[in-house]
């Protein structure tokens, strides 16, 4: 079979969607070929995430229209879509932790007994499906216990469980290892042989380029284009995209490191369960430099980053900051010696989605002058610095006084990086800085790094991306199951070896 | 990067404030009408006249200025109270032991206000009023204290432990009431303290009415409230801990101390609820005043979307529906307990807001609905 001659299953005529301010979805066209994978591609705020959720019933379209087999529906909520057959995985998962797999794949299709739930009926259809299409889950575990790429596989069983044959991903790779991510293209290659429709969003050209049959380019809620894998390259993609040239290389020049601003010695921090995940490790960052920690997810470098900024007890050893004690000190202490953190979990952590944006961007010094006198906030000052910081960084929304909750998922992450690397700080904690950005907003956030950087700050940087790592760290630290097993200049590092090291290469 | 989408940004923020007010005061007046037209038909089911039943109530509590003067009457602990149970509400912190608390309040108030001429203190009202006034607010802001520390040193919920709370304060207060500071007059029969003394009461505005200065003073502190709340550090504080504990950490907010802050002011203001009835209505405290007014404040903070304005219009609802409701029960023989029904349909509404949602078609605003916690996107 061939995707081009495969009947249409799926199509979006003249969507339009209006939010206060924003036109977020402008007479956009969407086709879905039978058994390929079409993937959305777009600016931060371009729409993608608009555009599924009116597919899935989320969202009633001003106007448009939606055919199925050719078909005219109109869903009033994702039950019309689902009876349709779309299944959705959204940007952040919709899971109820508390519930076991089963109970959260049954939940809104409950399967009854004599009046009882039949949680046993599903749990075995539930291996049923995995074993289809190679889906490992077990149905009986907790979801709060599963690692975030089997919480997606979990959505996507939930999907098929409803008998889906379309399937919208939306940025399911965002959150993924490597080796995830490869399991999920397995997946949906397998789905694809077997007739489901995809509807993929990414930000990561390169897998693009991989899983794609067709790509369709979004710009400020119109359409730009549609293209295929075999007519466009990276760079390409991205011109049509942004509108511009991105020049997807850092350009650095070589690092003046100067003195240690952190330094951290026999360091052990504990997981939620109590286990040690880091294990007695040493490093340093000197100012002027970027260390970037590589390593697969897992590795403890989540809990490496919380313990270092306060969030999460330390259990041994001696941490640094700026020439002051800084052991398991409380946050705000850390913050006024000059830490600046950019944290993993952006909805968790980083922001306070019901808030303004104007308030997300002065979350850390809210109490400090310009932001507050004598205990009383200053909305000039406030209202000055985020429409600053949103005109620098480029936040799409209509004003800063929308909630950081109705931002699409890369404005949410701008608006914490603006707010970290905008206060004077002597060491900025990456977490994943650029998960889930576009690539010209990834440009952009490098290129403010590494100018940090020369300003003499020192960055630790933790990313899953080994190409980020690999652009713009000066040394490169290799975390093996909480140990680092090795210290290497970037100059010297290359894929391979890396690659080898993070799996455990080199160790005992 | 490309062209930004620079949209009526400069839009005055009035309009943006009047709209979402508007917005946010839909829901609840929708409710209190749907709850009035299910009470109608249970009047009516009741054989009795909703039409007369409601001119009744609007008669009783707005139809003379004695009426209305009688309304702010009723309004004022409300307001006190429903504005504690608010302030909890915005920490995030559910705090149903207003009642306990302005019991205490009430306790302490009296207690100030005639054991200390007993004890040949002889002050004038300028300082008098107020030490009245403060002890109440003490006393309720501590008895919240211990919730809040058990909740911030221990994670003991505090719902469960201001409910025991109240246990505690109600029947402390009966023991008092009819031990120790049982009023001694020979005529007297029931649990209540002696009168406080004349320079500890705070005086009407006008003479032949009850409206007080304790109505005022009421406003005042929800005014206050609400400047605490969106214009200082502290309440940005509160507001954070309330909304995302876990952000409120990132951003070096001590969220320990935040949770016993906020109970603690939400205590306070629970207990001036308290001493402001003991000093500007009933002179003294008795066993059965202001019984309830803990619970009411619940659903006064939940009608009032725990905004100190919406506060203050609840309150004087649900001041006026029991005000009024005596002139109902004259007028037409349908008995005040309606009222009660009422309120409890209101609530029903407010706290279901779906129902209300569905039978006026208003589509829910959007607002993105996170279940267990991704990455975020
Ligand atoms: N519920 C909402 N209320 C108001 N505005 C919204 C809402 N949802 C989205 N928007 C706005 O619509 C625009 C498009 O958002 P959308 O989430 O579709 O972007 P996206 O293309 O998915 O971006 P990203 O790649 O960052 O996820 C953005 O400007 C966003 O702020
Ligand atoms: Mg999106």
């Amino acid at each position: 079979m061939y995707i081009k001659d495969a009947p249409v299953i799926l199509s979006a005529e003249a969507i339009t969607k209006q939010f206060p301010g924003v036109l977020a979805n402008d007479k956009v066209n969407f086709d879905l070929r039978k058994g390929e994978v079409h993937t959305l591609l777009g600016e931060n705020g371009a729409g993608k995430s608009t555009l599924m959720n009116v597919l899935y019933g989320l969202y009633k379209p001003d106007s448009g229209h939606i055919h199925i087999d050719g078909k005219p529906v109109t869903f009033t909520s994702p039950k019309d879509a689902i009876a349709n057959g779309i299944g959705m995985v959204h940007q952040h998962f919709m899971l109820i932790p508390v519930f076991t797999v089963a109970e959260n794949i049954m939940l809104g299709s409950e399967t009854t007994r004599n009046g009882v739930l039949d949680i046993r009926a599903v749990s075995k259809q539930v291996r049923e499906l995995s074993h289809t299409y190679g889906l490992d889950v077990d149905p009986d575990a907790l979801v709060q216990d599963l690692p975030v790429g089997i919480q997606q596989r979990v959505e996507i069983v939930k999907a098929l469980y409803r008998k889906a044959n379309i399937l919208i991903l939306d940025e399911p790779t965002a959150v993924l290892t490597p080796q995830e991510a490869d399991d999920l293209f397995q997946i949906i290659r397998r789905l694809t042989e077997q007739g489901v429709s995809i509807v993929f969003i990414s930000h990561k050209l390169k897998e693009v380029l991989a899983i794609s049959d067709r790509v369709t380019v979004m710009r400020t809620g119109k359409v730009v284009g549609t293209t295929t894998p075999q007519e466009v390259n990276e760079a390409k993609l991205a011109a049509m995209m942004v509108g511009r040239e991105v020049i997807l290389k850092v350009d650095k020049k070589p690092a003046k490191p100067g003195e240690p601003v952190l330094s951290v010695s026999d360091f052990s921090v504990m997981d939620s369960r109590g286990v040690e995940v880091v294990k007695k490790i040493s490093f340093e960052v000197r100012s002027g430099e970027v260390l970037g920690i590589a390593g697969i997810q897992g590795n403890g470098q989540t809990e490496l980053a919380e313990a270092l900024t306060g969030l999460r007890k330390v259990h041994g050893g001696r941490v640094i900051l700026n020439d002051k004690e800084s052991t398991g000190r409380p946050p705000r202490q850390l913050i006024e010696n000059g830490l600046g953190h950019v944290p993993e979990d952006r909805q968790r952590h980083g922001l306070v989605l019901p808030f303004a944006i104007a308030d997300n961007m002065m979350l850390c010094t809210y109490y400090q002058e310009p932001f507050a006198q004598k205990g009383v906030l200053q909305n000039q000052a406030i209202d000055a610095n985020s429409r600053k910081l949103i005109e620098q960084f480029d936040v799409r929304t209509p004003s800063p006084y929308v909630s950081a909750g109705k931002l699409s998922g890369g404005n949410q992450q701008k608006v914490i990086v603006a707010r970290e690397l905008s206060r004077p700080i002597r060491l900025l904690v990456a977490n994943q800085p650029t998960r889930g950005l576009d690539v010209g907003s990834i440009e952009y956030i490098h290129h403010e790094i590494i100018d940090m950087r020369d300003k003499g700050i020192g960055v630790l940087l933790i990313s899953a991306e080994l190409d980020e790592i690999m652009a713009l760290s000066d040394r490169i630290a290799v975390m093996f199951r909480g140990e680092i097993v090795a210290t290497l200049p970037a100059a010297e590092a290359n894929r391979e070896q890396l690659g080898l090291l993070m799996a455990g290469a080199t160790h005992k | 990067m490309a062209e930004k989408e620079k949209t009526s940004s400069s839009q005055p923020r009035i309009s943006g404030w009047l709209r979402s007010g508007l917005n946010t005061m839909l829901v609840p007046a929708l409710a209190v009408l749907t709850a009035m037209i299910v009470g109608g038909i249970v009047i009516a089911l009741a054989g009795g006249n909703p039409f007369a039943a409601y001119a009744g109530l609007i008669e009783g509590s707005f139809g003379s200025l004695n009426a209305i003067s009688e309304t702010t009457v009723w309004a004022t602990p409300y307001i006190f109270a429903g504005l504690a149970v608010a302030f909890g509400f915005k920490g995030g912190l559910f705090n149903i032991g207003a009642e306990g608390q302005l019991a205490f309040g009430a306790v302490m108030a009296a207690l100030v206000g005639y054991g200390l001429p007993l004890m040949g203190v002889d002050l004038p009202a300028v300082v008098f009023v107020p030490l009245t006034v403060v002890a109440g607010i003490i006393a309720g802001g501590i008895w919240a204290a211990i919730p809040g520390w058990l909740k911030a040193k221990f994670g003991g919920h505090e719902v469960i432990n201001t409910i025991m709370m109240n246990y505690i304060a109600l029947n402390i207060t009966s023991y008092l009431l009819n031990g120790p500071m049982k009023d001694n007059n020979p005529l007297n029969v029931v649990a209540r303290t002696p009168l406080i003394a004349e320079s500890a009461r705070i005086s009407t505005v006008f003479p032949d009415y009850r409206f007080h200065w304790g109505f005022i003073l009421a406003l005042l502190v929800a005014v206050l409230i609400w400047f605490i709340l969106w214009k200082t550090t502290l309440g940005f504080e509160i507001r954070t801990v309330g909304t995302n504990p876990d952000a409120a950490r990132y951003a070096g907010v001590n969220v320990s101390n935040i949770i016993i802050i906020t109970m603690v002011i939400s205590g306070a203001l629970a207990g001036m609820a308290g001493s402001i009835e003991v000093t500007a209505l009933n002179y003294r405290h008795e066993l059965g005043f202001a019984v309830g007014y803990g619970f009411d404040a619940i659903a006064i903070a939940l009608l009032g979307k725990n905004h100190p304005a919406g506060v203050v219009l609840a309150s004087l609802l649900f001041g006026a529906m029991r005000n009024g409701a005596t002139r109902m029960q004259f007028n037409t023989q349908i008995p005040v307990d309606i009222i009660s029904i009422i309120q409890a349909l209101i609530l029903l509404f407010v706290a279901a807001d779906a129902i209300v949602r569905y039978i006026y078609h208003i589509r829910i605003q959007q607002d993105r609905l996170v279940l267990t916690r991704g990455w975020g996107g």
